[in-house]
């Protein structure tokens, strides 16, 4: 075994507390090299690791314990292409998100780098990880890291309440992983998650079983923010500084998808496999997310929390992709996850270029103040087609991929979600470029309240090539992923691996190899999908369209749709308004309904 | 007396979040995270309880000796720090709150959002 | 939500949920009964393995090592995020501390309290160097014995000797101690790695158990642990201390 798989993790965390403990003594410029390049470094190990892990896991045990009998005395690390290839995205997220910031200066700067290395290092951890309480340990490794990289701005009373909101609920969300963790190992007496695959595979699935699968689910929804766990989401975005908002709208959501789908194929696929309604409880949410997360994106001025809510119902069409429990759902759900993270990496630069040069962040304040950045409106809208999932994009592969399951397992109608959702966050997007950008729209009201204070940055009009070098560098690899020869081969035989439990424990276990691919996949149909990409497309210039210029629009037309729109725009907006209370109290009351279900389907 | 240590880890959950809902004072929200934090404390030590065993300590008993389970006793020292760090977190949040905007009270804390 | 309607839901939702995790919860082996293979393969081998008394020492630090080394990172996080946070912002300037401020409504402190206070400084040290050293023999370790140690800066605080404290230990001194710490963890798994094993490999000499120098790396990567704790925790504390003492004043409000 060789040390690659740890250096990922290793080297981060050291860097970090060299910068801090060197902070008094390092100049500005050597701290800010050091960073951009160990996260640079980070990437490279990873797509090493990548590489490694296409012909079966690669299996590292800390420490030198390997298991004996069966028993997993450390903690391992296992890492297949679904996981490398997320931490390869945290990685290039980091870069860009670090090199963006070079230009920008605030106080305690080191500090800051130190902890976005911190950062990095418990997303990296967390995806290599094939121990469940080690997963936790760098869960909230990478959980406090960001906790405390988003408190710095809190100048407004909703800012400390939307720091607080983020911190609570997530510890809360960790303190029930942590639960179902106890359950788990109070029945198998393991950690190791190819060693409780196997435990649990001799049993059936009991009561304790479905309670720890909805401790863990529940706990992981809460960071993935699918409804109704994400009322903390869009205040964390709103807070965060861009490079720390470039990571979060990138990877950290999609981690808690990853951890769901990892935990379920690697623990519990044994024991749930023959429940029927399992597929049906997880689309729910996954539909209700998807939806929701739209129609409020639409509803939002303020940039990054415009992000939030795409980010929200992407997670719910992903979860929709892993719901449908077979490989090419998974196959689908892990290639848009990573185009789609680069692509909002993207527009979190992009909205962050916009903050820095005019102080602001509300589209409706800046309505064609941004009439002098080309490239920053070409990259907004560049992202918005990415967000619609139209090619060359890798969003479009993935969504095809997931089309196809949806139709093997008789569920088209997702096919209209994925076409509808796209187009809702799309259209919100190209609204705000078209307002920002071109100064169209009709003209806002004109009791905003002012900008909050703490907005500071330099008053160069122009945006700097280390500013858009880094969005550039995300679309392009976004692009990449979509046009990359073999690529959907190459996704469905990691998915394949993904959820083939058994083939996994044995790898872990005993270090046999992965059997290679059973036999080539039949050629994924693009025809269809393309055509659901334009549609989606259109759809969304058509409503931001209808957004820009409603003067256009029949009277009766508009009429009607103002009607239908507002009540549903209003409760939206009031259930969105609360504060640490509710959004812990919407926490249990998602905990009560998924659980009743998922105690229901497994009876 | 064999299910009432699970049955309190799950009481304390629900007290903790209960205390979080309806609190009224920042210092109080934080301290009831703790209270929810500590349920899992509890369900992790009860679960690797051996009755009529030691402490997994050998330096005056011979190994071989029944010991309750060491893992879970590693398990809960890393649960507690990271609780105790997160409540420091939270707190300078709190301190935060009170020096800009006088007030603890999180149905105080409005946002100027639109 | 209205906080009388937030309540009525929550206490509807956490009746399901708290009925759910009753339900799952009674799955569980009785309360006493053990059956879990972990614990046990580990309680008949550690000691022979590492030369360690201390089970739950060598589970935290070699078995499970690299939890720990994450778990030594969050506490380093935390406490990085609550000097960011706490210390100078840009809009307000320090006034030096002033042992008899104006503001303060505390009563002095009292000469039984600060000299029992002080007293005790010497001995807590000292048992929290104990602690720490000796955790891989009985029960303590770095953890245990670096909140121990920072306790002493909490008794020279209580003793009314806070701004001596500060001006023994600075804030460079603390924050030096915390990175040396949290390096050292990382530098003591290199180690392992250089010398051919894995990531946090036990490469030292293992001794006998029972005496003080054994079980390789544990004591090694216990002082870490403990430099760092203690270094974390007298940070928290002064930061904290800080804000009371301190009378800072807001400039411009930008």
């Amino acid at each position: 075994m060789d040390a690659v798989a740890a250096l990922p993790v290793a080297l981060p965390l050291l860097v970090a507390a060299a910068l801090v403990g060197l902070a008094p003594v390092c100049p500005r410029r050597a701290a800010d090299a050091a960073a951009v390049a160990t996260a640079a470094v980070v990437t490279v190990l990873c797509l090493v690791l990548l590489a490694r892990s296409l012909d079966g896991p690669v299996v590292y045990w800390f420490g030198g314990w390997t298991p004996r009998d069966g028993i997993a005395l450390g903690v391992a690390f296992a890492v297949d292409p679904v996981g490398a290839a997320l931490a390869t995205l945290a990685g290039v997220l980091a870069t860009a998100a670090l090199t963006f910031s070079w230009r920008i200066f605030e106080a305690v700067r080191t500090l800051h780098q130190g902890l976005m290395l911190v950062f990095l290092a418990g997303i990296v951890g967390f995806c290599l990880s094939g121990d469940l309480f080690n997963m936790f340990v760098f869960y909230e490794l990478f959980s406090v890291a960001a906790y405390a990289l988003t408190g710095y701005r809190t100048t407004n009373p909703g800012s400390v309440r939307g720091a607080l909101n983020f911190a609570i609920t997530n510890s809360v969300g960790a303190i029930l992983v942590l639960g179902g963790i106890a359950l788990l190992y109070g029945r198998t007496g393991a950690l190791n998650l190819a060693q409780l695959g196997q435990a649990l595979a001799r049993g059936p699935a009991d009561r304790l079983v479905v309670v720890a699968f909805l401790l863990l689910m529940v706990g992981f929804f809460v960071k993935a923010a699918v409804v109704p766990f994400h009322f903390w989401l869009a205040d964390a975005y709103a807070l965060a500084p861009t490079v720390v908002g470039v990571l979060f709208a990138g990877v950290v959501s999609e981690l808690g998808l990853y951890a769901v789908a990892r935990v379920y194929w690697t623990v519990f696929s044994a024991p749930l496999a023959g429940v029927e309604g399992l597929r049906g409880v997880l689309l729910l949410g996954a539909v209700a997310t998807a939806l929701v997360g739209g129609v409020m994106c639409l509803l939002q001025h303020h940039l990054a929390r415009m992000l939030a809510y795409a980010t929200v119902s992407h997670v719910g069409l992903t979860l929709a992709g892993f719901a449908l429990l077979v490989p090419v759902g998974a196959a689908g759900a892990v290639l848009y996850l990573l185009a789609d993270g680069l692509v909002k990496g993207s527009l979190f630069i992009a909205v962050g270029i916009v903050d820095h040069h005019l102080h602001d962040v509300d589209e409706r304040r800046l309505q064609g103040r941004g009439r002098h950045m080309p490239w920053a409106a070409a990259l907004m809208v560049a992202g918005a087609l990415g967000l619609a999932g139209v090619p060359p994009f890798g969003t479009f592969l993935g969504k095809a991929l997931m089309e196809e399951a949806a139709l093997e397992a008789g569920a088209p109608w997702l096919i209209g979600l994925f076409v509808v959702v796209a187009a809702l966050t799309s259209a919100a997007l190209l609204r705000a470029t078209g307002r920002v950008f071109l100064g169209l729209g009709p003209p806002g009201p004109r009791d905003l309240p002012a900008p909050g204070p703490g907005r500071a940055g330099d008053h160069h009009r122009r945006a700097h090539p280390t500013q858009l070098a880094p969005a550039v560098v995300l679309l392009a690899a976004a692009v990449a992923v979509g046009l990359a020869p073999g690529i959907i081969d190459a996704a469905q035989d990691a998915a394949e691996h993904f959820t083939d439990r058994p083939a996994y424990a044995a790898a872990v276990l005993e270090g046999v190899p992965e059997p290679g691919p059973a036999a080539a996949h039949p050629a994924t149909p693009l025809g269809g999908p393309a055509l659901w990409a334009v549609v989606s497309a259109l759809l969304g210039l058509g409503l931001a369209f209808v957004a820009l210029r409603p003067d256009r629009l029949p009277e009766r037309l508009r009429g009607g749709a103002t009607r239908l729109w507002d009540p549903v725009a209003a409760v939206l907006r009031g259930l969105h308004d609360g504060g640490i209370g509710d959004s812990v109290t919407w926490l249990v009351v998602g905990m009560a309904t998924f659980g009743t279900l998922v105690a229901v389907v497994v009876r | 007396m064999r299910f009432l240590p699970y049955a309190v880890a799950a009481w304390l959950l629900l007290v903790g979040l209960y205390g979080i809902v309806t609190s009224r004072n920042l210092v109080h929200t934080i301290t009831c995270l703790s209270v929810a934090q500590s349920s899992t404390y509890i369900l992790l030590l009860s679960v690797g309880f051996e009755r009529g065993g030691t402490a997994p300590i050998f330096l005056d008993v011979p190994v071989g000796t029944k010991a309750v389970d060491p893992v879970v006793g590693a398990l809960t020292l890393t649960d507690i720090v990271v609780g105790a760090t997160v409540s420091a977190l939270l707190l300078a949040l709190a301190v935060q709150a009170h020096k800009h905007h006088g007030t603890l009270d999180p149905e105080q804390l409005k946002p100027e959002r639109d | 939500m209205t906080p009388r309607l937030r309540r009525r839901v929550f206490l509807a939702a956490a009746a399901v949920a708290g009925a759910l995790l009753l339900w799952g919860l009674t799955g569980l082996p009785d309360y006493g009964v053990y059956n879990g293979p972990y614990g046990d393969v580990l309680n008949r081998v550690a000691v022979a393995e590492r030369k360690a008394t201390n089970v739950v020492a060598s589970v935290t630090f070699d078995y499970r090592g690299v939890d720990t080394m994450g778990e030594e990172y969050i506490l380093f996080a935390a406490v990085l995020g609550v000097a960011i946070l706490l210390r100078a912002q840009r809009d307000e300037t320090e006034q030096p501390p002033d042992e008899d401020a104006a503001d303060r409504r505390a009563p002095g402190t009292s000469n039984a309290v600060r000299v029992i206070g002080l007293a005790l400084v010497g001995p807590v040290v000292l048992f929290g160097i104990y602690v720490v050293s000796h955790g891989h023999l009985t029960p303590g370790g770095g953890f245990q014995g670096g909140v121990v140690l920072a306790t002493a800066a909490l008794l020279v605080f209580l003793s009314g000797e806070y701004v001596t404290l500060r001006r023994v230990s600075p804030e460079v001194v603390l924050d030096t101690a915390e990175s040396v710490g949290a390096a050292g963890y990382v530098a003591v798994g290199l180690l392992g790695v250089a010398a051919g094993a894995t990531f946090l490999a036990n490469v030292l000499p293992l001794g006998h158990p029972g005496a003080l120098l054994s079980a390789g790396t544990i004591p090694v990567i216990n002082l870490a642990v403990g430099l760092e704790v203690a270094g974390g925790f007298v940070l928290l504390l002064s930061e904290f201390l800080e804000q009371t003492l301190v009378i800072r004043r807001p400039g411009e409000v930008t």
